[in-house]
């Protein structure tokens, strides 16, 4: 089936089977390969995108569930060379090793300071709960998610 | 596989007449897992999950209609008057998932580890069924959910939302889980104290093929409390061992098994905690409440 769908404000069109996840459209159509497709059951938060505003778990939803909507990736965060201030946050310290669940985690962030600029370190552990970890044990990463309020709160 | 996307609620209930195989897809949580793992293949989906009429909720004459298509996200932020509630979906998997999870997907998948199943089985609630040409059909919760992944939904029908009694007293939901998110209960409970019947009420999830009410220690609790004239006065000694006594019953009322998550002594172990702690939290509410 064609599904028809705004990623990252721009109109995109895919001729796709109709069971397939928005993940999978993103991937495998549209070359978006920021997000990442590891559990395919929303254990992971690898694949976390914005829905219309709101974070999801691209593997969780039907690729015609997002006909006529509007889908934020993680490449939207950065503006050509110039790093999103999580993505910075990220870098500085220390938050990335082997990078595969960086990209959910820098959505998931990112949508928590929208929510929340300045989130206690509970609440930045809540928020991340649906994003798993395998490398840093992630001190780090909560590091990174402080730093990006600092940062963003500066802005 | 045919998808059909309508717009509004009399659109879907017409697909659901002529094309009653079509499974309804709301947040996708539980049926999408099964697409993406090759478990499930239906030969039509209906996609719910915008449809305005579920998304609502409204109050009638001392009664509250949940819409079907509520997420728990919007639960936590907005529905802050039903406690169990949403302590109940603030335990739902992820940010990710309670954005997406529904009310009517725990209603219907049916799994016993739904975690708003105890509260809405403990709040007494009926679900509420509609068919094309807005025909609609009510039933008590334990007739709607009649086993392990199993519902008393038709064909024809599409879960319209689950309404309860709105009660006075306070209540809890509490579950037992390997780590404090995204966990698929052991063990679940909801206790409710409805001041105006006076009357307990606790149900249990993941510790039977459905959920489970506790009757025998509703009464006992019910009881106590009326013979001790905590009714009256929140601040009233009651017996002792009235708290041990409501776990030892609350344990009773567990039908568990063992499973990959949990042994049938663990949970029901975890049944006679909850149920004493729950009803301890209870009592020193009322006591704090006056």
């Amino acid at each position: 089936m064609i599904i028809r769908l705004k990623v990252n404000g721009e109109w995109r069109q895919a001729d796709v089977w109709p069971g397939a996840s928005l993940l999978h459209v993103l991937r495998e159509h549209l070359g978006l390969v920021g997000s990442k497709n590891a559990c395919e059951q929303g254990e992971c938060g690898s694949c976390s995108v914005w829905l219309d505003g709101d974070l999801v778990c691209s593997c969780l939803v039907l690729a015609a569930q997002a006909h006529e909507r509007e889908v934020q990736t993680v490449e939207s965060l950065a503006e050509g060379p110039r790093l999103h201030p999580v993505q910075e946050a990220f870098l500085e310290a220390g938050a990335v090793q082997c990078g595969f669940c960086t990209p959910g985690l820098i959505v998931a962030v990112a949508d928590l300071l929208q929510h929340d600029p300045a989130p206690s370190e509970l609440t930045i552990r809540e928020a991340l709960a649906g994003n798993l970890c395998r490398c840093t044990g992630y001190a780090k990463i909560i590091d990174a998610v402080k730093l990006a309020a600092q940062k963003m709160g500066n802005a | 596989m045919r998808i059909h996307l309508p717009r509004t609620l009399d659109e879907a209930l017409e697909i659901k007449a002529t094309d009653p195989e079509a499974v309804p897809l709301a947040g996708g949580t539980d049926l999408m897992v099964l697409l993406n793992f090759d478990r499930l293949r239906p030969a039509a989906m209906l996609e719910v999950s915008r449809l305005p009429e579920l998304r609502a909720w409204r109050w009638e004459n001392g009664t509250f209609l949940l819409g079907a298509g509520v997420t728990y996200s919007r639960i936590v932020s907005s529905l802050t008057e039903f406690k169990p509630l949403v302590e109940a979906s603030r335990t739902v998997g992820s940010p990710q998932i309670r954005n997406r999870a529904t009310i009517g997907g725990n209603l219907g998948t049916a799994s016993p580890a739904g975690d708003a199943l105890p509260v809405l089985a403990a709040y007494d609630a009926e679900v509420v069924l509609i068919k094309a040409g807005g025909k609609t059909r009510t039933l008590p919760w334990h007739q709607f959910l009649v086993g392990p992944k199993r519902n008393a939904l038709a064909p024809d029908e599409l879960i319209l939302g689950v309404r309860w009694t709105v009660t006075r007293g306070p209540g809890s939901f509490s579950k037992i889980g390997t780590r404090n998110a995204m966990v698929i209960a052991v063990a679940g409970l909801c206790l409710v104290m409805d001041e105006g019947q006076r009357q307990l009420r606790v149900a249990l999830g993941s510790v039977g093929p459905t959920i489970l009410r506790a009757p025998d220690a509703e009464a006992f609790a019910s009881k106590a409390l009326t013979g001790a004239g905590a009714w009256e006065d929140p601040r009233a000694a009651l017996p002792p061992r009235v708290l041990e006594e409501f776990g030892e019953r609350v344990a009773a009322a567990a039908r568990p098994i063992d499973d990959v998550r949990g042994t049938a002594a663990y949970r029901r172990h975890a049944c006679r905690v909850l149920g004493r702690r729950a009803l301890a939290w209870a009592l020193e509410d009322r006591k704090l409440r006056g």
